[in-house]
């Protein structure tokens, strides 16, 4: 089975090539993983979501999504998206924000009614259909975009931060929701986050950026067993990874010698 | 679940208007205490009638000279409708123009928005000589320019003023400009439309009245203002001014419950829950 996801020695310069924002990506993502992306500001991730996205034009480098260049998969409908923001449009009900994509696929009404029914359901907002964005949440808010973004059933979901302007509770919450729902649709996902334990509890790899230039440092693979679940989040595996990957972020950083030095002893 | 909803409805429709006949109360009351003190107060001053003639005055006229009121009413009203017509979809047209072709946009609006402080108005003995005097399109020109830059400012900002992820949320779904403009641009640009149609109603009615002081046909309302202030006959002007005040208030609730009926999905909808 070719990949969700190839991206060989993908480059990104802007300013007129004075700033290298990706350098040298290179990347497999197989269909069906949870692959985190994780770095401190400026490392290029959200760069690099979009141009796997088709939204951001890469300087230089090849990027596969599906087996084909990812202008026809955009053009095609094969990710979704999600930001940090909800992005919902103010005008349209839940159900209308839902269907927004199917609408723009052609699909009959009552196919769409039948789909945004289940989609409601998947993300358990049910009885609110009707409602506008600005009634719910942001926790509801962002069901509603994940809802949206796999209406039209993407083999692949994109996800920008999604959760990041939410607090803690929600944000654990909506991730235990999220592996359900990637459970139920075998979909891949790539998920851009701040969030080490974020990462470490959602993902089945979580690749490691640096910033100035944006480059892989590490890539990491979670073996924590599926499906995870609040208690996940207490075991010792859980905690030794996400120690390996604070290591693997601050790699870089002149405090590590001290810190190595601390451990070793 | 409608069988339910219904009388639910009903009885919330009911006591909402009830709720809003108590806000308004203080609002009469005002209005009521105005008018006793004006005829109270032009009485006990012995004010000249030139000066300010008591309300029960002007109210006899308003009746009396009704037909003649409103016809002249509204034969300026249409001037101020056909004006406000061609000035807010001509800055309708331009601003999606504008909002297409970004370039274009940062060589013109410099000027659109310095014309939006410019006293238009004062334009209008030129427009009058322009297209006739007792032509109605000389006012209905002047209340379109009038019309035209705030219109056009605002539908540009609310075009341009979408959130980044919105259109890149559009284009994961391959959608191109022209339904980038009908399904996001457009819908986002009219709560900021309807602001300016607003002002525009304000304006356009402004922009015919004040065009026909300058001169203008006998059947015109500005016209009849003027004449019966030159003739002495005040209580005939304020009643003229009454009138067009009534078409005035009128054109804008028109247009503001077009808003309400267009924009229910809008936040601001919520106060009316």
């Amino acid at each position: 089975m070719s990949a969700a996801v190839s991206l060989r020695k993908v480059g990104k310069t802007f300013a007129r090539g004075e700033v290298t924002a990706l350098q040298e990506i290179d990347l497999d993502v197989q269909p069906g993983e949870f692959i985190s992306l994780i770095g401190p500001s400026g490392c290029g991730k959200s760069t690099l979501l979009r141009i796997v996205g088709d939204l951001i034009q890469p300087s230089s480098g090849e990027v596969v999504v599906n087996g084909k260049s990812a202008d026809q998969a955009r053009r095609d409908g094969d990710y979704g998206i999600v930001f940090q923001e909800a992005v919902l449009y103010d005008w349209r009900t839940v159900a209308r924000n839902i269907a927004l994509p199917l609408e723009m696929a052609g699909w009959d009404r009552p196919k769409r009614d039948a789909r945004v029914k289940e989609m409601v359901e998947l993300v358990e907002l049910t009885g609110f259909e009707k409602r506008h964005p600005w009634e719910l949440s942001g926790g509801m808010q962002q069901r509603v975009a994940i809802a949206r973004a796999l209406s039209f059933s993407p083999a692949l979901l994109l996800m920008d931060e999604p959760f990041g302007a939410l607090d803690e509770m929600t944000r654990e919450r909506l991730n235990g929701e999220l592996l359900r729902i990637w459970a139920d649709t075998g979909c891949t996902v790539l998920f851009v986050t701040h969030s080490i334990a974020e990462a470490v509890f959602l993902s089945t790899r979580v690749v490691v950026m640096s910033p100035r230039p944006g480059r892989i440092t590490e890539i990491i693979p979670i073996d924590l067993p599926q499906p995870r679940t609040y208690e996940t989040r207490e075991e010792a595996r859980f905690f030794e990874l996400v120690t390996q990957l604070r290591e693997a972020l601050h790699g870089g950083s002149e405090r590590e010698p001290s810190l190595r030095a601390a451990r070793a002893k | 679940m409608s069988a339910i909803a219904t009388p639910v409805a009903g009885e919330r429709l009911l006591g909402r208007t009830m709720r809003g006949a108590r806000s308004w109360l203080p609002a009469v009351g005002v209005l009521l205490l105005g008018l006793g003190l004006w005829e109270g107060l032009v009485a006990a001053l012995n004010v000249q009638r030139f000066l300010l003639p008591p309300p029960s005055d002007i109210a006899r006229t308003f009746w009396d000279e009704r037909d003649a009121l409103w016809s002249a009413g509204w034969y300026t009203f249409k001037e101020a409708l056909g004006g406000f017509v061609i000035g807010c979809s001509a800055g309708i047209a331009v601003a999606l123009v504008l909002a297409r072709w970004r370039g274009l946009s940062s060589a013109i609006m410099p000027y659109a928005i310095a014309a939006n402080a410019v006293p238009i108005i004062a334009f209008a003995p030129i427009t009058n000589q322009w297209f006739g005097v007792l032509n109605p399109l000389s006012k209905m020109m002047i209340a379109a320019v009038l019309c035209f830059f705030p219109v056009l400012v605002n539908a540009l900002r609310g075009l341009t003023s979408v959130h980044p992820s919105s259109i890149e949320l559009m284009r994961s779904y391959a959608a191109g400009e022209v339904e980038i403009f009908r399904r996001v641009r457009i819908p986002n640009s009219l709560p900021f439309l309807f602001s300016a149609l607003k002002v525009a109603s304000v304006l356009a009615m402004i922009g015919a009245v004040v065009g026909e002081y300058f001169g203008g046909t006998q059947e015109a309302l500005g016209v009849q203002i003027r004449n019966s202030a030159a003739l002495f006959a005040f209580e005939t002007a304020w009643a003229a001014i009454l009138v067009a005040s009534i078409l005035g208030i009128s054109f804008y609730l028109a247009i503001a419950l077009l808003e309400r009926l267009t924009m229910g999905w809008h936040p601001s909808a919520r106060a009316a829950e």
